[in-house]
């Protein structure tokens, strides 16, 4: 079987750093859903380990020259803008309820 | 001889107890005590019917099988009767005076709300009395022995009012128990060596055994464990006084005439193995002389009219089984049908007595009654007469034969008995004196009511002072030119003993001089014993003292029973109760260890579980975080 050829213009980015690339923003995402305690921040962090993954499907799509990992990340862009619809109204009914945003209050779980 | 007619003995009482029984609450009061008291003559007619049936039958004894009741391998128990001499002169003893204590019951229970109830009990007892003296097997016997000791309790229970009332049902009942026990444990061995429990079948098979066997030795000591129980012998005797709390006719039929016979019923029943174990037959003497003894010296201080006679039964029945262990079997048979009439009329005379005083049962608050029941006063004063044994009345010949077949084999056993005769005498008059002469005691209010007993109640009690006084004529022995008919007639019932150990059964050796002496010192015991409770309670008029006044020494001990329930009380039930604390608080303990323990286990679980469910959702994150950190690094590195 032929080896798909990959275009020039992509190999000018080795794939090292999108893996690098990612990777941060994953961690970065990682550490601002724990450390942070603003409801809205923490939901930032989460949309941002979500694209850092979306990130890293493209740029294998694109080396392997494969066009399903392109499909995923579509569909993962269309549930990620679904989700932040639906966690969006949870967080404004939060703050409608409590005043507040900051999850270190919302311990109403506690067992 | 007729079945029908024989199997009516029993069956008629029992009828009566179901007809009263169930319909105790509707069926008016007159026709309860007819019906009760007409299912007892029926018996009896039917008991009589069967004796003479039995005599025409040239006295066969024989065995009427009604039915195979058991029949596991081996072992075959039917159910069935025998009819012999001995289960006769029980029959027309339960029957007959069984009979005339119904009647008894008519008048003084008259205002009692149980009375109905009370004659059920009273059938129902006749009921068992009859199966156990019928059956033809130790376990048939065994049924009655258990049923008896029922009727005894729900009688002397009767007014289940009174808590003390109670407790001395359950003493009772739960002594017999003990008794019961040895009882079972002998029945288990005869099954064990014998492989059956007709008394036919056992007894051939003892014949063929040496004298003293070890076996047989076990068997007896453990039959005369339950005779111990049931005919209140020492050490388990201390149930029959308290037994007292039963209403009187009570008393007289079970506690006096019937039941507390049951055991030397029993030992005559069983007269091959006893003959066969002469080590048993010294025990039996010994216990017996000793309760004898024993009974007759508290019966001297008592000063309840009931208890007096309870206690004089006690020592009746002491003598009884002095007259087994000396093997005079046929004359214990002569006592124990003397005593059946002597005691249960001194019994209904008492009843009299009490229901004239309206229930006062203390003989410091009577005296001077015989002008106002002058037919109770002479037929208590005919039953004295007799059990005091002095001639010609029953208790003399009947006790005068005991004791010189206790002469004969042991001189320090007839002293004993002597020396009970005497306190026996004592005791009788010093109650008679007391109750019926001198001056009134009681309350004025009690003299107005004094009134000679209704004719239910008087006419039981000439009857029975009739065969009182004429009752030993049936066994006057040669050395007063009699022919000792009872013992004659009791005679086919130890061949077998006879033929097991000849030597043991040797004919009276005493010649008739000697006998006319023990006669003589006998009866002359007895009447200075009676002289001196005439010195003191009628020419000095003594009283006994009150209850409050201080007792010293010897008196003391003895008004006090010998402390004996106290020292029982010491001994077992406060151990037992100690003990029984202890195991309900040693199981609560390990209940609590194990059920409640569990929840608490759970509880203590979850309250950890608890713990990390912080609310935080901070933490959930980072519990995620690691959890997907922990499951990726198994999965990639590890795998």
């Amino acid at each position: 079987m032929q080896e798909p050829s990959i275009p020039d213009i992509v190999q000018l980015i080795p794939l090292k750093s999108y893996l690098i690339l990612s990777t941060a923003l994953f961690v970065i995402g990682i550490l601002g859903v724990l450390i942070r305690r603003n409801a809205i921040v923490i939901f930032m962090s989460v949309e941002l380990m979500l694209n850092s993954v979306n990130l890293i499907l493209i740029a294998f799509s694109s080396y392997k020259s494969d066009p399903s990992g392109q499909v995923f990340v579509f569909f993962i862009m269309a549930v990620a803008a679904a989700e932040v619809a639906v966690g969006l109204a949870i967080i404004v009914m939060i703050y409608r309820n409590t005043r507040t945003i900051d999850v270190g209050f919302l311990n109403k779980l506690k067992g | 001889m007729p079945i029908t007619l024989l199997i009516l003995i029993p069956l008629l009482p029992l009828i009566g107890f179901l007809i009263n029984g169930i319909g105790f609450r509707h069926i008016p009061k007159g026709a309860a005590g007819l019906i009760g008291s007409l299912a007892a003559l029926g018996s009896f007619a039917a008991s009589v019917a069967v004796l003479f049936a039995f005599k025409e039958g040239g006295s066969q004894p024989m065995v009427v099988s009604l039915f195979d009741w058991i029949r596991v391998g081996e072992l075959n128990i039917p159910f069935s009767f025998q009819i012999d001499q001995l289960s006769l002169l029980m029959l027309m003893i339960i029957t007959g005076v069984g009979s005339l204590i119904h009647i008894y019951s008519i008048g003084y229970m008259k205002h009692d709300p149980g009375f109905g109830k009370f004659f059920s009990f009273l059938n129902l007892f006749l009921f068992f009395m009859l199966l156990l003296v019928l059956g033809s097997n130790y376990v048939i016997m065994f049924i009655g022995w258990e049923g008896v000791g029922l009727c005894s309790y729900l009688l002397i229970g009767f007014w289940n009012k009174n808590t003390d009332f109670n407790n001395a049902a359950r003493k009772a009942f739960i002594m017999n128990r003990v008794g019961d026990l040895g009882f079972l444990l002998g029945i288990f061995m005869i099954m064990n060596a014998f492989g059956t429990v007709e008394y036919t079948e056992v007894f051939r098979q003892a014949t063929g055994l040496p004298v003293g066997d070890h076996v047989v030795f076990a068997i007896t000591m453990l039959l005369f464990v339950g005779a111990m129980g049931k005919s209140a012998q020492i050490p388990l005797y201390t149930w029959l006084p308290d037994a007292m709390a039963g209403p009187t006719p009570v008393s007289a039929l079970i506690h006096a005439a019937t039941m507390v016979t049951a055991g030397i019923y029993m030992v005559i029943r069983s007269n091959v193995l006893y003959t066969l174990a002469p080590q048993t037959l010294e025990i039996v003497a010994v216990v017996g002389a000793v309760t004898a003894l024993f009974a007759a010296s508290i019966g001297l201080l008592q000063n309840d009219i009931k208890k007096v006679l309870a206690y004089s039964t006690v020592s009746q029945l002491g003598y009884m089984f002095l007259g087994l262990g000396v093997m005079a079997y046929s004359a214990s048979m002569f006592h124990v049908i003397t005593h059946a009439f002597f005691k249960a009329l001194l019994f209904l005379g008492a009843g009299s007595v009490i229901h004239a005083m309206s229930d006062e049962q203390d003989i410091r608050f009577m005296g001077g009654l015989r002008k106002k029941l002058p037919i109770t006063f002479i037929t208590f004063a005919i039953a004295t007469w007799a059990i005091a044994g002095l001639p010609p009345f029953a208790g003399f010949f009947s006790k005068d034969e005991i004791l010189a077949h206790a002469f004969e084999h042991n001189k320090l056993l007839w002293g004993i008995g002597l020396l009970g005769s005497a306190m026996t005498s004592f005791y009788m008059f010093r109650l008679l004196f007391l109750t019926f002469f001198g001056s009134f005691r009681g309350t004025p209010e009690q003299a107005h009511h004094l009134h000679e007993s209704p004719a239910s109640m008087t006419i039981p009690l000439i009857i029975l002072a009739i065969l009182s006084a004429l009752g030993g004529f049936i066994g006057v022995p040669e050395a007063l030119g009699g022919t000792h008919q009872l013992a004659e007639f009791m005679s086919p019932l130890f061949d077998a003993a006879r033929q097991a150990n000849p030597e043991a059964f040797g004919v009276l050796a005493l010649s008739h001089s000697e006998e006319y002496i023990l006669m003589g010192v006998s009866v002359g015991v007895a009447l200075i014993a009676g002289v001196v409770a005439y010195v003191m309670y009628i020419s000095k008029s003594a009283v006994p003292a009150p209850e409050s006044e201080a007792r010293t020494g010897v008196e003391n001990v003895v008004y006090h029973k010998y402390y004996i329930d106290e020292l029982y009380d010491t001994v077992f039930v406060k151990p037992m109760k100690t003990l029984s604390v202890l195991l309900v608080s040693f199981g609560e303990f390990f209940i609590d260890l194990f059920v409640e323990g569990t929840g608490k286990l759970v509880k203590g679980l979850a309250n950890l579980g608890r713990q990390t469910q912080t609310g935080s959702i901070a933490y959930y994150v980072f519990a995620m975080v690691v959890g997907i950190v922990v499951i990726l690094f198994w999965n990639l590195l590890l795998k």
